[in-house]
């Protein structure tokens, strides 16, 4: 059935919750069951031995081990690669490893990484030095100017990488910006888009090459799970005049799998071939079906909850920038914020405003407001003290002494993180009672 | 346009393939593509002049000669898919449309606007710039376990098994 809109023989095209519940997952072709089933099983039999050939030979589709692929699993890769409007995906362990396996998929020793310096702590530790171990240096910049990603890259720079939303900064990507001084130099732009969720933004419709995302966070969104997911657009060209002597291994026969021509062979998802077969299969970072099913009962109410988080998140932001114990707020859905503007280019409106999720930060009017952080956070009764963000509950942390803390202090000016700064992830409960337990932390907190 | 019920209809009715340019080295994509669709019990028909065989099939030199010859068994060639540089398809739309066969298939980058025109005139259905075996994959069961958006939504349950 099509609707008016539709052109002549071209397919519907789905909204976003009804992808969210539906995309990647058609009955069962077997028992007819409804729900994805759960598929926890680590290999699967072979019809016959030319039939075990042709899928090493990836010469037809199918599933050989978990650690490669696996049906369940599949279902949450083509879910979020239909939410983010890209082409394929590739879930892993974690967003950590999701993280780790896009970009090894086409940076080696002695390439270089551009990188934002107000990346999430635990990214700037994988890639400052888990990946400087191993001969891949990343030089940061600061993302508020894109230029600073220019003047960064070098002949051995292979990646652009950022943050729709940093962590905790709240700072907003020009991701439109940045992308135009990628393809200038043939190079694609990564953006973890965990914090704005593919429902607030679709970075590709801005120009980047692949997403990536911790679906630990919103795309779960009980807080019960870890995982990671990348996604490719499907229009960044490998073998472009400017790209194919950077990732000749995206064009040349495969040493790491049987001589495939990635590029040649699986065309526009290519690279998540190379990520799933090259990196993912030797490096170990799969995802469990059981924990890829847990992700999907989660995502099935993504759009209703993100409305949720935002509506929540700026009726908080409003309450804390009137409040005379506080400081200062920093969410750019404020229209105070000096990424106010880029928020509202770049996210989907709710309620006529920009959705910029459910992170903000703010400070404490004190003499020692890193004391008073600390005594705010005890001071809670229903916001939970840990280190996470994207979940239903409201959650709260004082990354300069959580999160952070493997930082020095040049490491924590460039990422924008304040000795009393405390980040909330604003979670989905009503927001009269997030409002109450905050305001009378606030006031334990300062007497 | 190919939308879903366009190529299921034209991969569901069409059972013998003309492969043309179909490359006897078993790590190119032709070699991929039409060892898959005949292990999903497709007839291919290997058109290439350099060689005798392909994947236990006679080639042939031409679609023309291949249809000939294949008539001698009551044989029909259903579809014509073209792994050819987009200039060298006229001359195969013409020979597509002398032997009637009901579909021509242009590969991945393949895209000729006038060669199609003419098949389509001649009551030709046209796909371009697809792959006959990612397309029966997506549709019909496999691409999916890759981790690709296929953009297949249905309650429906599969009614052929997706291997």
């Amino acid at each position: 059935m099509s609707s008016k809109d539709d052109q002549p023989g071209a397919d519907h095209e789905y909204g976003f919750g009804t992808r969210a519940i539906h995309a990647g997952a058609i009955p069962d072709p077997v028992t007819g069951a409804r729900a994805t089933p759960i598929h926890q099983t680590t290999s699967f039999v072979f019809d016959s031995a030319e039939h075990a050939a042709s899928l090493f030979n990836l010469q037809t589709f199918g599933n050989v081990y978990s650690r490669i692929s696996n049906p369940t699993v599949a279902v949450l890769e083509e879910r979020v690669a239909s939410l983010e409007g890209g082409r394929a995906a590739l879930a892993c362990a974690t967003g950590m490893a999701a993280q780790m396996t896009a970009l090894l998929a086409i940076v080696k020793a002695g390439d270089h990484i551009v990188a934002a310096s107000t990346l999430y702590g635990g990214s700037v530790g994988q890639l400052g030095i888990g990946f400087g171990r191993l001969g891949i240096e990343t030089t940061f910049v600061d993302p508020e100017d894109p230029e600073n990603f220019r003047r960064a890259i070098r002949p051995a720079t292979r990646a652009l990488y950022g943050e729709t939303l940093g962590n905790p900064l709240v700072n907003v990507l020009d991701i439109e910006a940045v992308a135009a001084i990628a393809h200038e130099h043939g190079l694609p732009l990564i953006v973890d888009n965990t914090v704005a969720s593919p429902y607030l933004c679709n970075p590709f419709a801005f120009g980047a090459d692949i997403v990536v995302h911790s679906a630990t966070k919103y795309l779960g969104g009980h807080g019960t799970t870890m995982a990671g997911v990348l996604v490719e657009s499907g229009k960044f060209d490998w073998g472009s005049p400017l790209s194919r002597e950077k990732f000749p291994e995206m064009l040349e026969p495969s040493r790491a799998y049987h001589g495939v021509k990635f590029y040649e062979t699986f065309g526009d998802f290519g690279y998540t071939m190379k990520a799933r077969m090259e990196v993912n299969r030797t490096f170990g970072g799969a995802l469990s079906p059981l924990n890829a099913w847990l992700i999907l009962q989660g995502i099935e109410t993504l759009h209703l909850r993100m409305q949720a988080h935002c509506r929540n998140t700026l009726q908080v932001a409003q309450f804390l920038h009137g409040h005379p114990l506080v400081a200062w707020v920093n969410y750019p859905g404020l229209e105070n914020s000096r990424h106010h503007a880029l928020a509202k280019k770049q996210f989907r409106a709710i309620d006529g405003r920009p959705g910029a999720s459910g992170i903000l930060t703010f400070g404490i009017k004190s003499a020692d407001p890193a004391r008073a952080g600390e005594r705010f956070i005890d001071a809670c009764q229903f916001l939970s003290h840990l280190a996470n963000i994207g979940d239903a509950k409201t959650l709260v942390i004082h990354p300069a002494s959580t999160t952070h803390r493997q930082l020095n202090a040049q490491e924590l000016a460039r990422a924008g993180v304040r000795p009393d700064m405390i980040r909330l992830s604003v979670g989905v409960e009503d927001a009269d009672d997030i409002i109450w337990d905050i305001d009378q932390a606030l006031r334990a907190a300062s007497r | 346009m190919a939308d879903i019920s366009t190529l299921r209809r034209i991969l569901g009715t069409c059972r013998t393939i003309a492969v043309v340019g179909l490359s006897p080295q078993w790590h190119r994509p032709s070699f991929f593509a039409a060892k898959y669709m005949q292990a999903h019990g497709y007839r291919i028909v290997p058109v290439n002049p350099g060689t005798s065989e392909i994947l236990g099939e006679r080639s042939y030199p031409s679609v023309t000669e291949a249809a000939r010859v294949l008539a001698g068994d009551g044989t029909c060639i259903d579809l014509v898919d073209c792994f050819r540089r987009s200039e060298d398809i006229a001359p195969i739309a013409q020979e597509a449309i002398a032997i009637g066969a009901k579909c021509l298939w242009m590969q991945l980058g393949v895209v000729n606007e006038d060669a199609a025109a003419a098949a389509r005139a001649a009551g030709l259905e046209v796909v371009m710039d697809r792959c006959v075996k990612i397309e029966h994959a997506r549709l019909f069961g496999g691409l999916n376990w890759a981790g690709v958006n296929t953009k297949v939504i249905s309650a429906r349950r599969p009614q052929q098994l997706p291997y």
